[in-house]
């Protein structure tokens, strides 16, 4: 664990949050006012899609159902993304303990673990963990001395499927399925787990939750920016002298975070993982935060001497290999994507097809199933309009 | 719809500006539908689970960024869609042109030319060129090695229809989705042949299947072969559903064209063309003999060796998937052979004694609804005349097609009877083309058999309307009266009285589809109200053979409604409309099977057993 260890680059906030603390203050509360706090603290999502969390708390909690869900989205695997492992691997005590909030505000007394396949190596510390929650009276019967509140939780391991990052798709494994992206609506909220009212959030999500109950919600609302609240946990990576996990407040541009992690000088950064934004030089005054570039927290650096035809292709294969296939924007989409991407580096491919290719680009867009084909494209379309000229440098015109 | 959405509240909606109001819960697709707004569709089936994969419905929902599938979308607050907007247009011709991109489209000799979907939606919505490549040469082998399904994936577009029908329609899971990203494909356990997995052969997937990826096997060459064949007697029977649906292959949906349909045959050159009824009625008097054997031997005797509730086998899709999903309960099926094994045996013994041919120059056709018909004549244990019973079963698609290569228009041609000996039918025969047609064909006659009286006396016009319907799994209870008849001369050898039933309840069920057909298993093995049943009919295909794998495409609820109500008419219409009333079959027991039903004659002809498969086939 010391690599792990070592890789946290900043003071992180969590470390100042004593366990249990949040969870006792919160289950003082009524379900209302919980939800409330969450809604005030303005926490969106740090997952990557940024949907406000209070709502989703809200709209579960009016759900009908005779049974209701917590489902931690631990399934991290957009590619740059490390900072939930490094989460469980320090504060696991958090993300249980946002969960039984989580329980307590929607009236559910069953929460999941969906964790990462490749995360195996952390199922037994948690497991420890969560038995020590047990016996400290932070999970089972009557949870943080609160009469008749139940919460228990279990830890179900993925078996690698990128897509199962998708919540509907996460559900559709849990429940034993091919993971794939349901149609939506409905929504978890409401028919989720088994047809159940789930609340799925990201294990960050979770863990500042219970930091928030800590630190109340004008704290974590005063910091990042009006529509992005709070700190937000990067994982960065890539052509950078101080790779790791940091915390910054949403708001940050791209060129203070590079000069923090020792990236001066790169030609690029990909915001987000490979299905984020590819952000030029140029831009690099932009706002890391949803009113600019949004973020699951992945950050890559790609320094002046890397070619964009090969990051594009690696990202490209990543996809045309992880789409569900299910739907035909999606899996055939990406596999085109990929092709253009290999006739690009053959010199093969015509500025027209390449037009045509990034109108198929904006179609996948707006017309896959699931945020995966909605995603995939976007950095295909960033690389193409700020890198063309480097990516027909190789072609004889 | 369903039932929630009939008490929903109701919601408005505005769709290319006109204006509905429809209960929460209904699609987009379903709203348009009710403003007469055509939204283009694809992986989308009325009689299936909503996938909304192909993405080819999508629509505009305004405050929406994405566009929205039509077909998945539940409304639920009022909303304002538009159908047709550049970026809907743009983004179909898109999904068009990928689908096409990993389609091999050998169009002119592709057994769905005209019928093909996917085709008929490239013209639709403008394709002009193979904007994202083009498959020239196939990539993969043709299936085509068992006797009554081709899957030619090299034509999939994986819109997961035969997937879903396969699983939640049939409850066979033959076929999967395989794969992940540009690896995935539609396939089998193992990728084996169909022919060696779970395949019951229904058909159902090719009645679903959009492009020609899934096709019956076509015999018609070997059939026209034969028909050349001066040396050769070619005959054909045929059965009573494919005559309520061809006249969709001729511009006439729901129309009869039995009779149309018999010049027809003869004009293409088969020597003679019999009714199926025959045997149909044939059936009703073996498999009725056997069960009123079953229930004395269980009730009376104490015998349970032929277990009750006796099982229906008229169906070969559904004997093959009891034999692989529920082996266990094989002795439950009436070992009476389908009308169509019947008509095999008969024409290459009596028949062709009685004409004075050698059977060897028999070729014994059969037109069906059926794709499972195709396996059912070729199962080893077929062949008890000492020649392939019969050589060839042809689905309604197959005989369309012959009648139009032989340049038959069947709406202009005249009208003409069966051929004798087996020219009479009952109307009894030609329900047995829809759910609950053979119980009641059976009712009719065990009914007559045992009281001595009239159907009619029971149920009006004898409609034993209880046994119709749609339902998936029907249960029915019938009163024996007090009053009981004689035991008539054709089965006295058998029971001596029927004092032993008077006054009983004789209880029955129906199922159609096998997923229906595993939900009364299912309940039969727990102990409830199935297991207290005394017969059942089970057919493979929904609504009965009307709804078979062999017949015209496309099929819905509505198309398979339409043709049971064909049958009915028909029925309706026989002057004879009991199987014991049939004077040809009584003939055939005072002619050939002079000991009478279930006798050892009988037996060696007109009865079979089953083989137990299991879900794993070596």
């Amino acid at each position: 664990m010391a690599i792990i260890k070592e890789s946290i680059r900043n003071q992180i906030t969590f470390s100042q949050i004593p366990f249990g603390e949040g969870l006792k203050k919160g289950v003082q509360l009524t379900p209302e006012e919980l939800i409330k706090v969450v809604r005030d603290s303005n926490i969106r999502g740090r997952g990557g899609a940024g949907f406000p969390t209070g709502m989703k708390w809200s709209f579960t909690a009016a759900a009908k159902g005779d049974k209701k869900y917590v489902v931690c989205n631990a399934d991290e695997g957009e590619p740059g993304t490390f900072k939930d492992r490094v989460i469980f691997s320090n504060w696991a005590k958090l993300v249980f303990e946002g969960m039984a909030l989580a329980g307590y505000a929607i009236g559910a007394d069953e929460g999941i673990i969906y964790l990462r396949g490749e995360y195996t190596f952390l199922r037994k510390e948690l497991e420890k963990q969560l038995e020590e929650e047990r016996a400290a009276g932070l999970l089972g019967q009557n949870v943080a001395g609160k009469e008749g509140f139940s919460f228990d939780i279990h830890v179900h391991m993925g078996s690698g499927a990128y897509v199962c990052g998708e919540e509907t798709a996460l559900l559709e494994a849990l429940e034993g399925h091919r993971g794939e992206a349901r149609n939506r609506p409905p929504f978890p909220a409401t028919c989720g787990y088994l047809g159940k009212p789930t609340v799925v959030n990201n294990v960050e999500t979770f863990a500042w939750i219970a930091s928030i109950l800590v630190k109340g919600a004008d704290w974590f609302k005063g910091l990042g920016t009006e529509k992005s609240a709070g700190l937000k946990l990067f994982s960065v990576s890539g052509d950078v002298e101080r790779p790791g996990v940091y915390e910054f407040p949403f708001g940050i541009t791209v060129e203070q975070l590079l000069k923090e992690v020792g990236g001066e000088g790169a030609k690029a950064v990909q915001i987000g993982g490979a299905s984020g934004h590819c952000v030029p030089a140029s831009n690099f005054n932009r706002a890391i935060a949803y009113e600019d570039v949004a973020t699951g927290g992945s950050i890559m650096v790609i320094g002046p001497q890397r070619s964009m035809l090969d990051v594009l292709e690696n990202f490209m294969e990543f996809f045309a290999d992880e789409s569900c296939g299910q739907c035909v924007p999606c899996r055939i989409g990406n596999s085109k994507l990929l092709e253009g991407v290999r006739m690009l580096q053959e010199g093969e491919c015509t500025s027209k097809y390449l037009n045509e290719l990034c109108k198929l680009a904006e179609t996948m867009q707006i017309a896959s199933k699931c945020g995966l084909g909605q995603s995939s494209p976007t950095a295909f379309l960033d690389i193409v309009k700020y890198f063309r000229r480097e990516l027909f440098s190789g072609q004889a015109f | 719809m369903t039932e929630q959405s009939v008490n929903a509240e109701l919601i408005s909606v505005n769709i290319d500006g006109k204006e509905i109001q429809v209960p929460s819960g209904t699609t987009i697709l379903e709203a348009a539908k009710k403003l007469g707004i055509r939204i283009p569709t694809l992986c989308y089936h009325d009689d299936l689970c909503i996938a909304g994969v192909c993405r080819v419905c999508v629509v505009e929902v305004e405050k929406k960024w994405q566009l929205q599938a039509a077909c998945a979308f539940p409304i639920t607050d009022p909303i304002t869609v538009h159908t047709h907007t550049p970026r809907v247009r743009k983004a179909r011709r898109h999904i068009l042109e990928l689908m096409l991109s990993e389609h091999y489209g050998e169009c002119y000799s592709c057994g769905r030319n005209g019928n093909c979907e996917l085709r008929s939606l490239a013209q639709e919505y403008g394709v002009d060129g193979y904007r994202f490549g083009h498959v020239e040469e196939p990539e993969c082998e043709k299936d085509d090695i068992g006797f009554s399904v081709v899957r030619d994936m090299n034509k999939c577009i994986q819109c997961r229809r035969c997937v879903r029908t396969c699983a939640e329609f049939q409850s066979v899971k033959a076929l999967h989705t395989m794969g992940r990203g540009i690896n995935s494909s539609i396939g089998t356990y193992f990728d084996k042949p169909l022919s060696e997995v779970v395949c019951i052969n229904c058909g159902q997937c090719i009645n679903r299947c959009p492009t020609g990826a899934l096709q019956a096997k076509d015999y018609t060459e070997a059939v026209w072969a034969a028909i050349d064949d001066p040396k050769k007697h070619v005959v054909i029977q045929t059965a009573p559903a494919p005559r309520s649906a061809i006249g969709e292959e001729f511009g006439q949906p729901g129309v009869p064209m039995t009779f149309q349909m018999n010049t027809a045959l003869r004009q293409i050159g088969f020597d003679k063309v019999f009714d199926t009824n025959f045997t149909a009625d044939l059936t009703i008097i073996e498999e009725g003999t056997e069960l009123i054997l079953r229930l004395y031997k269980n009730l009376v005797q104490g015998d349970n060796s032929a277990p009750l509730p006796q099982f229906t086998s008229c169906s070969p899709g559904w004997v093959k998937y009891i034999e692989h999903f529920y082996p266990e309960y094989l002795a439950h099926v009436s070992s009476a052979k389908s009308p169509q094994q019947m008509f095999g045996a008969v024409i290459k013994t009596w028949y062709a004694e009685i004409n004075n041919i050698d059977p060897k120059d028999i070729v014994s056709v059969a037109l069906m609804p059926c794709t499972a018909k195709k396996f059912e004549c070729n199962r080893p244990e077929m062949r008890d005349s000492g020649y392939q019973d019969v050589d060839f079963g042809l689905t309604t698609r197959e005989v369309a097609k012959m009648i139009r290569e032989a340049g038959i228009d069947l709406n202009t041609v005249p009208k003409s009877n069966f051929d004798a000996p087996f020219g009479t039918a009952t109307g009894s025969g030609v329900i047995f083309a829809a759910t609950g047609g053979v119980m009641e064909a059976a009712l009719r006659t065990v009914l007559e058999l045992i009281t001595g009286k009239k159907v009619e006396d029971f149920y009006a016009h004898a409609d034993i309307i209880p046994i119709r319907g749609f339902e998936g799994c029907r249960y029915v209870e019938l009163k024996i009266p007090e009053e009981v008849g004689p035991v008539p001369d054709l089965i006295k050898h058998l029971v001596p009285d029927w004092d032993w039933i008077k006054g009983a309840t004789v209880k029955v069920g129906v199922a159609h589809g096998t997923a229906n057909a595993r939900k009364v298993l299912e309940d039969i093995k727990a102990g409830g109200k199935f297991s207290e049943c005394h017969f059942i009919e089970f057919m493979a295909c929904p609504g009965g053979c009307i709804g078979g794998g062999g017949q015209p495409i496309p099929t819905s609820q509505w198309i398979r409604e339409a043709r049971a109500k064909v049958i009915y008419g028909e029925d309706n219409d026989y002057e004879v409309r009991k199987s014991h009333e049939n004077p040809d079959v009584l003939r055939v027991y005072t002619e050939y099977f002079k000991e009478g039903p279930c006798s050892h004659k009988s037996h060696e002809l007109l009865h079979t057993h089953y083989t137990p498969r299991g879900k794993f086939i070596e």
